[in-house]
């Protein structure tokens, strides 16, 4: 079985919760906005999503609810808790951080470096 | 979600994940067919996106955290599951470990109760003892010097960081209400119980104006007493009762936890309103002090100012104090000799649990060598080695600590017994009983047990070379499997080795001093004590006629040939150890020899059966007024005369006055100390002097030790009621106490050598047939292991005879690599008990061969038995069998 995503390490969970930030979704929304967004750029496979949604609520950044669905179907529905916020907010910034220094760095002219 | 509630509600937390996988597929699956899939197609593919969906799910029971407790909880089920499948061997390692750990949590509950826990009084790390000191005082002999009252009122006054109280032993008569009975009588101060901070069962402790001269004559009641001769009765507090003619007013009852110095007593009175001249004399010393150090004061303080004292009082009064000091300690439980006792017992009961241990080793290994092939198959699909480890030893901390569970059970049922069953009284016995120092341990011994028998087939479990154990079978026998076995068996042996030996030795040394003369008739002798009226004590006159009337009346009673009345009685609680000197200049105390003094009358050497050797014994002659006369016993007369006529030279005894003492005859020596005892005893001389010559100013307190020997001609215990009858006295009121015979006496001086012969046989022949079991369970593995080797060796010609060669050959081996190493060991339990136990000599070489070849032929016959088994093999089937 596949246990790597090709998303760095770390990211998935980021990205989750980022996706969960927009409001009560169930699992297979957020694998199918996952698969939107990142359709073509990284391969997330299913079966590592519900691992990691798991293991984001017993850590308390998640909580999930069971609700109808639009369908009228019974769903677990995730939210963000306050806990999963700030660490959101400072996951998000630090990824931002990172991603500028590298992104700085890659867009150097080949000969401003001497 | 806390991850026990995880736990808790497992069984919805899988529901709930398969519906969410569930919702995701047919989600996905809709999504699918409403992009123009056929549902089979949708279906296929919804599936193959999320992947395998117990794999996915395993993956999720994983993110719990709670995943180690699942195992465990598997690995119980199945390690019960196993068990239960073979009840045979699960019978007999669980009563093993049963019978392991039982004894230990019965000897260790016993320790802890008598050794380990702290006094039952509130804080008892802040109590000390305050002992007197003098350079002459003999500790060795004597023991701690008590407190002169008037010491203790002096360190109690000047003392800031010590509450102190004091205690006095004494005996009384009480006569009102009631039948007169004799009474362990305690005068206290009223600081004492306070102190101790002891709270009354009813009514009050004394106040401090009733511990003073002229104080209301007031009582407190021991439980135990109040039980038994009030019968419980709550409405006595307020009452009167009479103690030596005295009246007092009962004020309190006392709890039953209160039990200083070990013996609970049956009266309380305040000390202050005791008015004996021995209070009054620095020279006496006969107040137990106890004390509390205040809040915030050290032990070093409390010492100092004592310190001071001492020196002040050395110099207020130089005749009686120049040289004493005062010493404080912490306070212990007093529990005498049973410290020794105890530990040797704890060691023989560990020793037993080793071998229960082992013994269920062998057998768990014996099982995992032919559970190879399962675990060779588990391992192929797919478990990890730590995996099989974990569960191997999972499986043997289930047998431990079910056996440890049958253990707490049986020492809850045996722990009573056996401190009943202790020779004497067991001291501090109220504090032994099962509690949860005993449980924890308990589950520890049982917990570290099943970990050490479960290690070794753990381990080598999951060997490599899967592929040869999967084709072999289980036909074969690994070499390192066959080592452990012998490694095993041997030290079985070995274990049972010295634990027979020990008992060997303590049965050798009990018959040899049970057969040894204590040097007086035992026989048809009756030994007790008399408290004469309370109305005769004041007067010395009248206790002399007291005493003569005893003895002739107590001879006139039907079934006694004579009597005599002695101090202390040999082989009883209570001796009188003077210093002697040969010539008039006398040397400071403490570098006299000792001797055993004891006052009699006349008849004594005739009732009790003593042999005399040279001179006489006493006569009506020799009374007060007349030159002081004393009789020596061989013992006495070798170590002061040499080999030289003793008879006509003299002898000083400076605490009996300024002599000298006339000696007038040897007799024989009598063992005061028992019959083991006496031999290490570190005063073995005695001398006797007549009663007749006492002092008048001592005779009081003579008479409260005074004892009476009854020599009958019938059984002696039948002549205690007329006795009894007769020695009333015309008030009523003069009782017989602590009524013995000689031979019980005799008898009780072997009480722990006797104890200890009973336990250490029992856990011998437990430890021999344990290893008998071990042996002939390791050899009838072995040999079932090898019968298609043992097919070819028949085949090829070997006889039965020389097939149980082959496995008695093997066993021999085992055995005598035990023995070796067990003999080693059981010389060194050899020299503890010498040391630990009375009357034990050190070299027993018949003792020790004879216990080591019982053993040897006991786990020979033992191999016997596999190897006709062996022996029988049918050649042909066994080669079939391959």
């Amino acid at each position: 079985m596949q246990t790597k995503s090709d998303l760095p390490q770390g990211t998935l969970d980021l990205l989750m919760l980022k996706i969960v930030a927009l409001g009560p979704v169930h699992g297979y929304a957020i694998a199918q906005r996952l698969q939107q967004v990142t359709r073509d750029v990284v391969q997330v496979p299913q079966g590592s999503l519900y691992p990691a949604l798991h293991r984001l609520e017993n850590r308390g950044l998640l909580a999930a609810d069971w609700k109808e669905t639009e369908t009228g179907r019974e769903a677990k529905f995730y939210r963000l808790t306050r806990k999963g916020r700030t660490q959101l907010e400072t996951e998000a910034a630090s990824w931002q951080r990172l991603s500028e220094a590298v992104g700085l760095i890659l867009r150097m002219a080949e000969g401003g470096a001497e | 979600m806390t991850w026990w509630k995880r736990l808790w509600r497992r069984r919805e937390m899988e529901e709930q994940l398969e519906k969410e996988l569930r919702f995701h597929l047919e989600q996905h699956t809709a999504e699918l067919i409403a992009q123009g899939c056929n549902p089979e197609e949708a279906r296929r593919q919804a599936r193959l996106e999320l992947g395998g969906p117990e794999q996915v799910k395993e993956k999720c029971r994983d993110a719990r955290g709670t995943r180690w407790v699942e195992d465990l909880w598997q690995d119980l089920r199945y390690a019960r599951r196993t068990l239960g499948k073979n009840p045979g061997f699960t019978a007999v390692a669980l009563l093993t470990l049963a019978l392991g750990t039982g004894a230990t949590t019965v000897m260790f509950t016993v320790i802890n109760g008598v050794l380990l826990k702290p006094l039952p009084y509130p804080e008892p790390d802040r109590l000390v003892a305050v002992h007197s000191h003098t350079d002459t005082w003999n500790t060795a002999v004597y023991g701690e010097q008590n407190v002169a009252y008037l010491d203790f009122l002096d360190c109690q006054r000047e003392s800031r960081s010590l509450e102190m109280g004091g205690m006095l032993f004494n005996g009384a008569t009480l006569s009102s209400p009631g039948k007169p009975e004799y009474v362990d009588l305690r005068e206290i101060t009223s600081e004492f119980l306070p102190v101790l901070r002891v709270p009354m069962f009813r009514g009050r402790a004394f106040l401090p104006e009733e511990d003073r001269a002229g104080g209301a004559p007031v009582a407190i009641l021991g439980y135990s007493f109040w039980k038994s001769h009030f019968e419980g009765n709550e409405a006595v507090i307020g009452t009167q009762i009479v103690l030596d003619d005295k009246v007092y007013t009962l004020v309190g009852i006392a709890p039953a936890t209160f039990r200083p110095g070990d013996q609970e007593p049956d009266v309380l009175t305040p000390i202050g309103q005791d008015t004996a001249k021995y209070l009054q004399n620095r020279r006496a010393h006969p107040v137990t002090v106890f004390a509390r150090l205040r809040t915030g004061a050290m032990l070093a303080q409390a010492q100092a100012e004592l310190a001071l004292v001492g020196h002040h009082l050395a110099e207020q009064y130089p005749d009686t104090n120049a040289a004493r000091s005062f010493a404080v300690q912490p306070l212990r439980p007093d529990v005498g000799d049973v410290r020794s006792t105890l530990w040797l017992l704890l060691g023989a009961v560990t020793l037993v649990l080793l071998i229960a241990c082992v013994n269920v080793a062998s057998l768990l290994l014996a099982r995992a060598v032919s559970r190879e092939r399962e675990f060779a198959v588990r391992v192929v699909l797919g478990a990890g080695r730590r995996r099989l480890i974990r569960q191997c030893l999972t499986e043997s901390a289930v047998l431990g600590l079910s056996g440890g569970a049958l253990g707490v059970l049986l020492a809850a049922i045996g722990i009573g017994p056996f401190v009943k069953f202790w020779p004497g009284s067991l001291p501090r016995a109220e504090e032994v009983h099962l509690d949860w120092h005993v449980l924890l341990l308990a589950i520890l011994v049982s917990l570290l047990s099943g970990f050490l028998f479960g290690l070794a087939p753990a381990l080598r479990a999951p060997v490599g070379q899967l592929e040869q154990t999967l084709r072999a079978g289980a036909r074969s026998v690994v070499g390192s499997s066959r080592r452990l076995h012998s490694v095993f068996v041997a030290s079985e042996i070995a274990l049972a080795i010295v634990l027979l030996v020990a008992a060997g030795i303590l049965g050798r040394t009990l018959l040899r001093v049970s057969s040894l003369d204590p040097g007086v008739n035992t026989h048809n002798l009756l030994v007790t004590r008399v408290a004469l009226s309370p109305g005769t004590l004041a007067d010395p006159a009248k206790i002399r006629v007291a005493w003569k009337d005893i003895l002739d009346r107590a001879g006139r009673v039907p079934g006694v040939e004579s009597i005599a009345a002695v101090d202390t009685v040999p082989m009883r609680e209570g001796n009188n150890q003077l210093g002697y000197w040969t010539t008039a200049d006398v040397p400071p105390e403490n570098q006299l020899p000792f001797a055993l003094a004891t006052s009699v009358t006349p008849d004594y050497l005739k009732v009790m059966g003593i042999s005399l050797r040279e001179g006489r014994f006493f006569n009506d002659e020799d009374r007060i007024g007349r030159d002081p006369v004393i009789v020596i016993d061989d013992v006495l007369a070798q170590q002061a005369f040499g080999g030289q006529e003793a008879v006509g030279k003299r002898l000083w005894i400076p605490d009996m006055g300024p002599g000298p003492f006339q000696v007038i005859g040897v007799v024989g020596h009598v063992r005061h100390w028992g019959l083991a005892s006496d031999d290490q005893a570190l005063v073995r001389a005695q001398f006797y002097y007549p009663f007749a010559q006492v002092e008048d100013a001592l005779l009081r307190r003579w008479s409260e030790l005074m004892s009476i020997t009854v020599r009958t001609g019938i059984a002696p215990l039948s002549v205690v009621e007329p006795l009894r009858r007769e020695l009333r006295g015309a008030t009523g009121d003069q009782v017989l106490y602590e009524v013995r015979t000689m031979e019980q006496l005799a008898s009780a001086t072997l009480g722990t050598q006797r104890f200890l012969l009973l336990l250490f046989g029992i856990f011998a022949c437990l430890a021999l047939l344990l290893a008998c079991i071990g042996i002939y369970g390791v050899l009838a593995y072995l040999v079932s292991r090898r019968v298609p080797e043992i097919g070819v060796r028949m085949a090829l010609g070997a006889t039965a005879r020389d097939v149980i060669g082959l496995v008695l050959r093997e066993s021999l081996e085992m055995i005598s690599a035990g023995a070796g190493v067990g003999a080693i060991a059981a010389v060194v339990a050899a020299r503890l008990l010498t040391r630990l136990v009375a009357g034990v000599r050190s070299t027993e070489p018949w003792t020790f061969a004879l216990m080591v070849s019982v053993l040897v032929v006991a786990a020979l016959l033992a191999s016997f038995i596999p190897a006709r088994r062996a022996s029988r093999i049918d050649p042909i089937s066994a080669l079939r069998q391959e």
